[in-house]
């Protein structure tokens, strides 16, 4: 791979696409600004892991534009942050017929919650399959609260996996991908690398082979999920990681796999595993 | 009454754009001539280079920007770089190859290529159900994209 020859921290206005017909070729890559949110750096480009496909890896934040990155440089900016607060309201509320929070048993959420975020999807041994962030919250509100499960892009969820990830904003991603977890991650390198949909594409066909490069109005990156749940100006609020799966696999007019489908956590399982070493971010702001 | 429904229905055939669809050649039977050519026209009906501009253009047709600069449409935002600029390209191909290429690109440059065939039914895995078993354009369509991009001479 030699897609990071060369650095710019070029904006692209249309002067700038119609110039590129000059002087070609012209690859957008990721720039070299630095991510501190609250005097805390982030690591948003690391050294990919022995067995990666990737030569370097580097987070979406690094291809986004001046603008959406302060957004997310300082908190007081960040619009996710409305529903982190809620998300800490939701910690603290009593709810189901054992009239317990998510506090009665994990107490302050910056001490129990820290470093969770950085290693789901996470082995489960009574599930026998990995838990995502959003199935493990289901799983104790209905067993331990007594409550009704959330559903996977509700605003409760997202709040809740919101303030849940930020408490491990800046830690390295560290998913595991042996023993029981390979055969999630297998599975989900399969589907990464499985041409779908009328435009015939794969995920690697745009955020392995084609990082850097503008298609249409969008700049690729290698599709990191680092930053999940993320604030996405295009949807005016959070949104999960299966969330943008189905995104991608909608607009190469393929069928999406359901939220919470087995195929899209092991997708999530082998695509948190590409940003190994990359920090948390969540909650990131995207376009 | 037979006579009257011919006659209604080349009525319709015309006002829907006065072609005959019936001698279309179908996605299955295009013929590729050292997998670098496609000679016959898909449709028999020459390629208008001014609606093949619009249908290279369209988002939910051809959406060629979204990949290609294409200088001749610089009043359009956001020309993707994924692809190679199409300035010029009247000069470094055949109508035949372009032909081809549009078709079914995988055919000329190999499985590798991130380019969509645009009338091929050789497609990905789970097609969504409002596309399943169609192609992205008409032949038609193809065949004046084909027009429009013999337009582009440097």
């Amino acid at each position: 791979m030699k897609l990071f020859s060369t650095k710019s921290t070029a904006l692209f206005g249309l002067t700038a696409l119609i110039a590129s017909t000059v002087s070609s070729p012209v690859l957008a890559d990721a720039d070299n600004n630095k991510l501190v949110i609250d005097g805390t750096p982030l690591v948003t480009d690391v050294a990919a892991p022995a067995d990666s496909e990737l030569d370097r890896l580097y987070s979406g934040w690094r291809f986004r534009s001046a603008e959406t990155q302060s957004l997310q440089a300082d908190d007081f900016e960040n619009p996710a942050m409305p529903f982190v607060d809620t998300g800490a309201d939701l910690w603290n509320a009593a709810d189901g017929s054992e009239g317990k929070s998510c506090s009665s048993c994990h107490n302050d959420a910056e001490e129990s919650m820290k470093g969770v975020r950085a290693e789901y999807p996470k082995w489960n041994a009574k599930l026998n399959k990995p838990h995502t962030l959003e199935t493990q919250i289901n799983e104790c509100r209905e067993t331990r609260m007594g409550a009704k499960p959330w559903k996977w892009e509700s605003g409760e969820m997202l709040a809740s996996t919101a303030y849940i990830g930020l408490q491990s904003r800046g830690m390295p991603t560290k998913v595991q991908t042996t023993g029981p977890m390979a055969k999630w991650h297998d599975m989900g390198k399969d589907l990464y690398y499985t041409r779908v949909g009328q435009l015939n594409m794969s995920c690697a066909n745009c955020h392995e082979e084609q990082v850097g490069k503008k298609i249409r109005s969008d700049h690729l990156s290698q599709g990191q999920i680092n930053g999940f749940p993320t604030y996405r100006l295009k949807w005016g609020g959070l949104g999960s990681s299966h969330r943008r799966f189905k995104g991608c696999m909608d607009n190469i007019r393929a069928t999406p796999f359901k939220r919470g489908s087995d195929e899209f956590i092991a997708l999530e399982v082998y695509v948190a595993a590409r940003g190994t070493g990359l920090s948390v971010e969540t909650p990131a702001v995207r376009n | 009454m037979m006579l009257r429904n011919v006659a209604l229905s080349a009525v319709l055939a015309f006002s829907l754009g006065g072609k005959a669809q019936a001698e279309n050649i179908a996605p299955t039977d295009v013929k590729f001539v050292d997998d670098t050519q496609v000679t016959a026209s898909l449709t028999g009906v020459a390629g208008d280079p001014k609606a093949g501009r619009e249908w290279y253009a369209g988002r939910k047709l051809g959406n060629c920007l979204a990949c290609h600069v294409t200088s001749d449409l610089a009043e359009e935002p956001f020309h993707g770089e994924v692809g190679p600029e199409m300035d010029g390209v009247a000069g470094r191909y055949e109508e035949q190859q372009l032909r081809a290429i549009l078709i079914n690109s995988k055919k000329i440059f190999g499985d590798q290529t991130i380019m969509p065939g645009f009338y091929s039914l050789d497609v990905g895995a789970r097609p969504a159900e409002k596309f399943a078993g169609k192609t992205i354009l008409t032949a038609q369509q193809v065949e004046d994209i084909v027009a429009y991009l013999l337009t582009l001479k440097e």
